[in-house]
């Protein structure tokens, strides 16, 4: 069996809480509570769940952003919590994230061509100017900016612009896996469908596997290969794209989609919703047995008691004591 | 005589590039018990005509044109006035339930203290009306929820509780900016359909604003697309969706990836973005980015015509009128 480009096996990020809190001491915040998902090189994975769920901890933790407190993050093989300095640095060199808001995560005092340039500078310091001026140029047209723009600075262009810069400045050093953590949440729709066949067209292009983060069922269900659904920290559903949309098996997944507004009054009006009651439950003390148990309208007692084991389904697996055979 | 009148409304800004025009020349009526959606990406000056609307915006704003609620012009009307009628007549909804409730108020507060400065209502009377709003609004045990501060909902109820804040002094037109932006999508379901559940038993109008046409079609009974501060479309909900005149609109509604269509296929998009409100072109906003566009779109900008037919439908396009 030929190595993941990433494989994931049950991770864990718990975040302790600050002492002193009397109530709470010694609680911890379970962010991510045993996540397993593999990624193969030019594939995509799309990440998705409420706020609160774990997705940007968990993208975080692959670059070790955030302290990992257990399980292992296998890239190509090796495990990342092993790395030394050296190796973290190829890692990410390897491994670029682009955030969601495109205005923060540009250095407002950089120009535009001094930013692309920068990640040339750290990884590739082998390069001449000449060759380095030659590859932004390059990178910026690819992402649809005229190289002429290179003078100028962030300040001076919308949201979507700033979010092409934030890929060119991503993809410039040949990554193996692009992080999309919300990428394109902050942006308006004729936009967002701009930005979104930009990042089809260059993957297609380079071959870069992508980890796409989203809160957004129908963007994940347009770029995905396969799709990880998140809840309070834990995977609910972990299947290929068109196995879970055409039948989403777990109740959550069910719920996200039926609360997904469909543009048209006709099939809006008529649709029959299972709402979820209630509140995201706190993570500092999960319901026992499913974490989903409290909202899910098929809970039974025996999803009180135990938690549910990964089940496997058409396309992947389902974590679900309730599962319908 | 409509509930509310908006009559080319204008909304300027001077600035050092000159005159921005946020809102040029809006119209449009609502109905009493009717929801208005106005659609638009940032920029297109829905949430600038909802300000104006409420007369909320900052000073330095050049607002003409006419806004009528119940015969009533709002133009130029004192701050008295507008506070005179804030709160029974016009309501608000903001995007943030969080900074728009007070952090050191028990909900009930401030639920009560609308009662008291708006009724002199007080004591159990005013907590009776409070409750009685609460649960309208669906928010789960009520009794409990009453003496709780903001910072121990979650946003959803949060939201439930601006909701309420709006509704308690019944008005008879409650503006909504981007209610359920903030939310997820399982809460956003619920917080709608408790609107439409509120507005059909009280027969208040609602005015929202928001960039998804998803929960315009939830909601909504007429529907008016905004684009770079000009009315562009006007219809029913459902002719708009089932027939969209403006290439913005279509276009639009083409770039939403939906989960009632099949998966992959390339994206629609719009190429190019909207154009700089202090140096609009002469002719049609949306031509620079329009695939129809032609010389005379170019040179003057379209008026908003009557496509006919049934329903009125109502379009800013040279080519539409061509076609019909």
């Amino acid at each position: 069996m030929s190595a993941s480009l990433l494989e994931i096996r049950d991770i864990r990020v718990h975040f302790p809480l600050r002492k002193g809190a009397a109530r709470n001491a010694g609680a911890v915040v379970r962010a991510v509570d045993g996540v397993s998902f593999k990624l193969q090189a030019g594939r995509t994975l799309g990440v998705v769940g409420e706020s609160g769920c774990g997705k940007s901890t968990l993208a975080r933790s692959l670059l070790r952003l955030v302290p990992v407190t257990g399980g292992q993050i296998l890239w190509q093989g090796s495990d990342v919590l092993t790395f030394n300095e050296r190796q973290m640095r190829d890692l990410r060199r390897d491994v670029r994230m682009v955030f969601q808001d495109p205005f923060a995560s540009l250095n407002p005092r950089m120009t535009i061509g001094e930013l692309v340039r920068e990640p040339l500078e750290l990884f590739m310091p082998e390069l001449d100017t000449r060759s380095r001026q030659q590859a932004v140029d390059s990178m910026l047209a690819k992402v649809g900016l005229d190289p002429r723009v290179a003078d100028r600075y962030p300040h001076e262009f919308s949201g979507g612009q700033c979010q092409r810069i934030s890929i060119a400045r991503a993809l410039i050093g040949n990554p193996k896996l692009l992080i999309c953590d919300e990428s394109v949440s902050a942006l308006d729709v004729s936009i967002r469908s701009q930005i979104l066949n930009l990042l089809t067209d260059l993957q297609a292009e380079t071959g870069v596997a992508c980890l796409f983060i989203s809160h957004d069922l129908s963007v994940i269900r347009h770029v995905s290969d396969d799709v990880l659904v998140l809840y309070l920290g834990r995977a609910m559903e972990y299947r290929a794209a068109d196995a879970l949309f055409d039948d989403p098996r777990h109740p959550y997944t069910r719920a996200l989609l039926d609360a997904a507004p469909v543009p048209d009054p006709a099939v809006e009006r008529q649709r029959l919703r299972t709402t979820l009651g209630g509140d995201l439950p706190s993570p500092v003390e999960p319901p026992s047995g499913c974490v989903f148990r409290t909202r899910c309208p098929r809970a039974d007692t025996r999803c009180a008691i135990s938690l549910p084991t990964a089940h496997t389904v058409a396309g992947g697996v389902v974590a679900c004591h309730r599962l319908e055979v | 005589m409509s509930l509310l009148e908006v009559d080319s409304l204008a909304v300027g800004y001077r600035s050092a590039r000159g005159l921005v025009r946020a809102v040029d020349r809006v119209s449009f009526t609502l109905e009493p018990g009717r929801c208005l959606g106005i659609v638009g990406e940032s920029g297109s000056g829905k949430t600038q005509t909802c300000l104006a609307i409420a007369g909320l915006l900052p000073t330095e704003a050049t607002v003409t044109g006419s806004v009528r609620l119940r015969g009533r012009e709002l133009i130029g009307a004192s701050r008295r006035d507008y506070n005179s009628l804030r709160g029974k007549q016009i309501a608000m909804v903001f995007q943030d339930p969080m900074s728009s409730l007070t952090p050191h108020l028990t909900v009930g507060s401030q639920l009560c203290e609308v009662l008291r400065v708006h009724e002199g209502m007080r004591g159990p009377a005013a907590r009776r009306r409070a409750l009685e709003i609460m649960e309208r609004v669906r928010i789960p045990d009520p009794e409990r929820r009453f003496d709780m501060y903001p910072f121990e909902l979650s946003g959803g109820m949060r939201q439930r509780v601006m909701i309420a804040l709006a509704l308690i002094l019944k008005p008879a037109l409650v503006l909504a900016d981007e209610p359920t932006t903030a939310l997820d999508v399982t809460v956003q379901a619920e917080v709608i359909a408790t609107f439409r559940a509120v507005i059909e038993h009280t027969g208040t109008a609602l005015l929202l604003v928001t960039h998804d046409l998803g929960v315009v079609a939830g909601i909504c009974d007429e529907v008016m697309v905004m684009y770079a501060g000009r009315t562009v479309e006007c219809a029913a909900a459902q002719s708009l969706f089932a027939a969209p005149a403006h290439p913005y609109t279509r276009a639009l509604l083409d770039c939403l990836p939906r989960a009632d269509r099949p998966r992959g296929a390339r994206m629609t998009a719009i190429p190019g973005q909207p154009p700089d409100l202090a140096a609009l072109p002469a002719g049609c906003s949306f031509a620079a980015r329009c695939v129809h566009a032609e010389d005379r779109c170019r040179e003057s900008a379209p008026t908003l015509q009557s496509l006919g037919g049934a329903v009125d439908h109502g379009v800013a396009c040279w080519r539409s009128e061509a076609a019909a």
